[in-house]
């Protein structure tokens, strides 16, 4: 992608997060313009979809999209950066000739409309022969005209800057008054207001609400330097979650604070500042076998990667091979009825109805009502995640609702719905969890990550790791990284926590396709126990 | 046309600072037109045009300052757009590491622009798409690619009296090539200013020819081997590195530039970072040109202060660290920006020849997933993939399973047994390299 396209944050903690910018900016006031009239949305709609049947389309869809950012950037004592955006457009993606078209406009007059619309069938009918087999769309009623919002209770874009900043600076005063020496802290909100209109009928107007509040924080010490990141979320939520409830804070003995629906960052600061100093001192970890008890903040990640991913079925299918890659979990291992993805306790479930998490939404991008179904169960692989042109390829005839656009400007195509693990049956605490653990690492955190294209041999690290002796945690380690074979892994998941330890997490920037678009997805599960889990010690001498 | 002029640029830049009531103010027009085809499963997948330009101010008032942009250019909006980024900057907090605006600048010529890439069509793209599916389907393989290109521009004014304009074209080219059982895989890519030195058939037979190489992989066990990385392969350590080269996280004791004082070292004297110091074997010779001929980049940096030929590592020394005005002028350096390409000095051996010379190695199409460890040795893991080969006796033996790797671009550039011939990758010239003791960490079943 270009470099326009980003912003670029630096400061060590971050390495240089390269964040996708789609969009321009506008001032803070008119973030709080009315979206655009629903009637006048349908009618645009309606000019793009008669468009492209009049020039042959036997399908088409519309969405009009206004999408809103914020970004807030501090450093220490100071304000880096303010950045509002605004993108507005329609994009029109077409079956002709048995094959897809797109094109998009940011001039939303009925005449550029009609002429991307013609434009897309133009595209299907060029690229069509290539085709070697039509198109085949599961088929879905339309809903006529419905309406869905996110449930926010505060909306992030009606908060002052000034209350944003103030926020973001008593965050990086915790950090310093605490132990670190830098902190960057940043505030993510976004906001898309998405008009989807088919000619199956349906006129779907959704106004979805995302907010990612991280920090970045570095302590340095006569031998080097050590970072700690936040253990907040990202959500699908307003500001409210920014409130810092008791209730939603789940104390783990020896260890800290994790975070559910609701996060104390200023809470979160202050620990990472005192983290910080013990980082400095910990032990460097021995490289060898151990039993891992894993913080939803830090599992939430390796399910993104090694189960999210690998069940997409554009990838198992070769559509992602160029970029991203292709899938270990083939048809046939899901054919089989037998393919053992995990031990007998592991259940993965897909739901993109899920309340506060980045992938809820009332309808995807293809107007598919969202749901929920399983993944893996009881320990088997019975499912996929696949749009409405792939389902057939499983037999199956209702699409599972995982088509998304980062925005009007791009075609949508099939992204990682919501995807959890669910908890224990009996309500178990975290400390249940460890308190069989002889020999153990308890870690908390999203750190390093890497898997491979198809998605067995990975490697993942962490914010904080505790060495668990007996049964209880004994002391912050450093230097911790594990890696595994997907299956091998999930096959050694031995215990879970129960639904009171349940939290969800996030990813606020996936990226895939070509060219990349990001999306954002969480996945839910409790504190989580796998034995005899291989770890090396990632400290070098250079 | 969204691709204005130099002499359009400057008129309506002009028009856009006359409504301006603020200290100061600086203007950046963008503008872009491309085109993309993205192919799979031996089939057409998406295919796209795009097109944009949009207008970003910035004002400042004091120490006070405020971006707005708009993608509108009546009169109207672009008074609204100075309005709209002057009231932001007056609800900005104050800022004192904002520095003042660079005045008039004079830049090298330009050689970023080719007409060859203008002019791709359509038709082009679906021939780029052909000439890797027809192949692969008349010898049962399976290809994957994606080919896009663009022309873009950029124009700087403000009102201290500077004004930067630059054209450029690019057209970047990938495919992987898989057997249609899974067990072989191949990748090219290819990336030019100029569409005319792209020849997607080319890539797309290296590609073929790895994917039937590469079915049946042999494991070998993990551990320090002598590799030879295709520049594709190396890059991401590279770039990942030359991200990491700067002064201020240096000074302040967070990156692998910073200087740790020795025992007995009074640290208030010691330096605060390594410049000048030797980190590298003295082969490794590292700059930025956007004069190049093959990787040229816009002659000036995006705040309109012009780009020159820099050295980043001479002979192995740590010779420059790019640097903010602010931080220039607090620690008394001279400001230097970042360069926008990666110019690695190479030999003149090809990669057959490296080949030919090695007695036990592997050779490293391309490393994947790369992600940091620890960033104050910069190591980095991440997985080979699309063809990996075992080279026995100066031969290519067979091919071989992906591994895990768990190794410092700083250790690699000091264990270096030779530098081939450049190639341009991203953007970057980057030779091959032959490495000793290589770190491959475990096995990875991936194909």
């Amino acid at each position: 992608m270009e470099r326009r396209d980003f912003i670029k944050i630096g400061g060590a903690g971050m390495g240089a997060l390269m964040l996708p910018l789609s969009g321009i900016a506008v001032s803070a006031d008119q973030m709080l313009d009315k979206p655009m009239d629903v009637a006048y949305k349908k009618k645009l709609a309606d000019i793009a979809l008669n468009a492209a049947k009049a020039k042959g389309a036997t399908y088409a869809d519309a969405r009009i999209g206004r999408y809103l950012n914020q970004f807030v950037t501090t450093r220490e004592t100071r304000v880096d950066n303010i950045v509002n955006t605004e993108s507005a457009g329609i994009g029109v993606r077409v079956i002709a000739n048995g094959t897809w078209g797109f094109a998009s406009t940011s001039n939303m007059t009925p005449d550029s409309v009609a002429q991307a619309a013609e434009r897309a069938v133009a595209v299907a009918m060029a690229n069509s022969k290539f085709q070697t087999s039509p198109v085949k769309l599961a088929p879905v009623k339309g809903v006529g005209e419905v309406s869905w919002q996110t449930p926010i209770k505060k909306n992030a874009m009606e908060v002052p800057i000034k209350d944003k900043v103030d926020l973001l600076l008593s965050v990086n005063d915790a950090a310093m008054s605490n132990g670190a020496n830098y902190i960057t802290s940043i505030l993510f909100l976004v906001n898309e207001q998405k008009y989807f209109a088919s000619t199956d009928g349906s006129y779907i107007d959704q106004d979805i609400h995302r907010l990612w509040a991280p920090f970045f924080a570095t302590g340095i010490g006569k031998n080097g330097f050590k970072q700690r990141n936040a253990l907040g979320n990202p959500v699908g939520m307003g500001f409210e979650y920014l409130d810092g409830l008791e209730k939603d804070k789940v104390r783990i003995s020896g260890a800290g604070v994790g975070y559910n629906n609701s996060y104390d960052m200023v809470e979160d600061a202050a620990a990472a500042g005192k983290q910080l100093k013990k980082k400095l001192a910990a032990k460097s970890v021995e490289p060898g076998k151990y039993d891992l008890v894993l913080d939803p903040a830090h599992l939430m990640l390796t399910i993104h990667e090694s189960v999210g991913h690998p069940l997409e079925l554009d990838r198992v299918l070769g559509y992602e091979a160029n970029y991203a890659g292709t899938s270990f979990a083939t048809l046939d291992k899901w054919k089989s009825g037998k393919f053992q993805y995990g031990s007998d306790i592991v259940n993965l479930f897909a739901d993109k109805t899920q309340p506060y998490s980045l992938g809820n939404v009332g309808y995807d991008d293809e107007g598919v009502k969202t749901k929920q179904w399983d993944l893996v169960k009881d320990g088997i692989l019975v499912n996929y995640q696949a749009t409405r042109d792939q389902v057939h390829m499983i037999d199956q005839n209702e699409s599972h609702g995982c088509s998304y656009s980062q925005s009007w400007r791009d075609v949508q195509f099939q992204r990682m719905s919501n995807v959890s693990l669910k908890p224990n049956e009996k309500d178990i605490s975290a400390e249940d969890v460890i308190k069989d653990v002889e020999k153990g690492i308890y870690i908390a955190g999203r750190g390093s990550f890497s898997i491979d294209q198809q998605r067995y041999n990975f490697q993942f690290g962490g914010q904080l790791f505790y060495e668990i002796k007996d049964g209880k945690i004994v002391d912050q380690i450093e230097d911790v990284a594990y890696q595994s074979n997907t299956q091998e892994f999930w096959n050694k998941c031995t215990q879970l926590a129960g639904k009171s330890d349940y939290r969800v997490g996030g990813s606020f920037f996936d990226g895939k396709g070509q060219p990349s678009q990001v999306s954002a997805v969480s996945h839910g599960c409790p504190t989580t126990r796998f034995n005899d889990i291989n770890v090396i010690n990632t400290a070098r001498n250079v | 046309m969204t691709i204005l002029s130099e002499q359009k640029s400057k008129t309506l830049l002009a028009k856009v600072l006359k409504y301006s009531k603020a200290d100061e103010i600086e203007c950046n027009l963008e503008g872009k037109v491309g085109g993309n085809i993205r192919y799979a499963r031996n089939t057409v997948s998406t295919a796209g045009e795009e097109s944009d330009l949009e207008l970003i101010v910035q004002s400042t008032f004091g120490k006070r300052m405020g971006v707005a942009t708009i993608n509108e250019f009546d009169d109207a909006s672009l008074e609204k757009v100075v309005r709209r980024s002057e009231e932001l900057a007056k609800l900005a907090p104050e800022n004192e590491e904002l520095m003042p605006l660079f005045g008039k600048q004079k830049y090298s010529d330009s050689k970023t622009f080719f007409e060859s890439t203008a002019n791709v069509t359509p038709d082009d793209r679906a021939e780029a798409a052909a000439s890797s599916i027809t192949p692969s389907k008349k010898n049962k393989l399976v290809a994957a690619g994606f080919l896009e290109e663009a022309v873009t521009f950029s124009a700087i004014m403000n009102n201290k009296g500077l004004f930067a304009y630059n054209k450029a074209t690019d057209v970047d080219f990938s495919v992987t090539i898989r057997t249609e059982d899974g067990k072989g895989s191949g990748w090219a890519t290819r990336n030019f200013s100029d569409y005319k030195l792209l020849d997607t058939a080319k890539a797309s037979d290296i590609a073929i020819t790895k994917s039937m190489g590469s079915v049946d992989a042999k494991a070998m066990e993990p551990g320090k081997y002598t590799v030879i990385l295709e520049p594709a392969a190396s890059v991401g350590l590279i770039r990942n590195m030359m991200r990491s080269f700067e002064q201020r996280s240096a000074d302040e004791g967070r990156s692998f530039l910073s200087y740790k004082a020795k025992d007995g070292e009074d640290s208030e004297k010691a330096p605060k970072n390594k410049l000048g110091q030797k980190m590298f074997d003295e082969r490794v010779n590292i700059y930025s040109d956007p004069q190049h001929p093959i990787a040229p980049t816009a002659p000036f940096s995006g705040n309109g202060y012009p780009l020159a030929k820099t050295e980043w590592i001479k002979d192995g020394v740590i010779a420059n660290m790019p640097n903010s005005p602010y931080w220039a002028k607090k620690t008394g350096m001279p400001y230097v920006p970042r360069g926008e390409n990666i110019i690695m000095i190479g030999g003149d051996e090809s990669l057959q020849d490296m080949i030919k010379s090695t007695r036990r190695g592997v050779l490293v199409t391309r490393l994947w997933y790369i992600r940091a460890l620890d960033p104050q040795t910069l190591l980095y893991t991440g997985l080979t993939r699309d063809g990996t080969f075992y080279i026995e006796n100066g031969k290519i033996k067979y091919p071989i399973k992906n591994f895990r790797f768990n190794e410092s671009p700083i250790v690699m550039l000091n264990n270096i047994e030779a530098l081939g011939k450049p190639e341009r990758i991203d953007g970057h010239m980057i030779p091959p390299m032959k490495i000793r003791d290589f770190t491959f960490s475990s096995l990875s079943d991936a194909v």
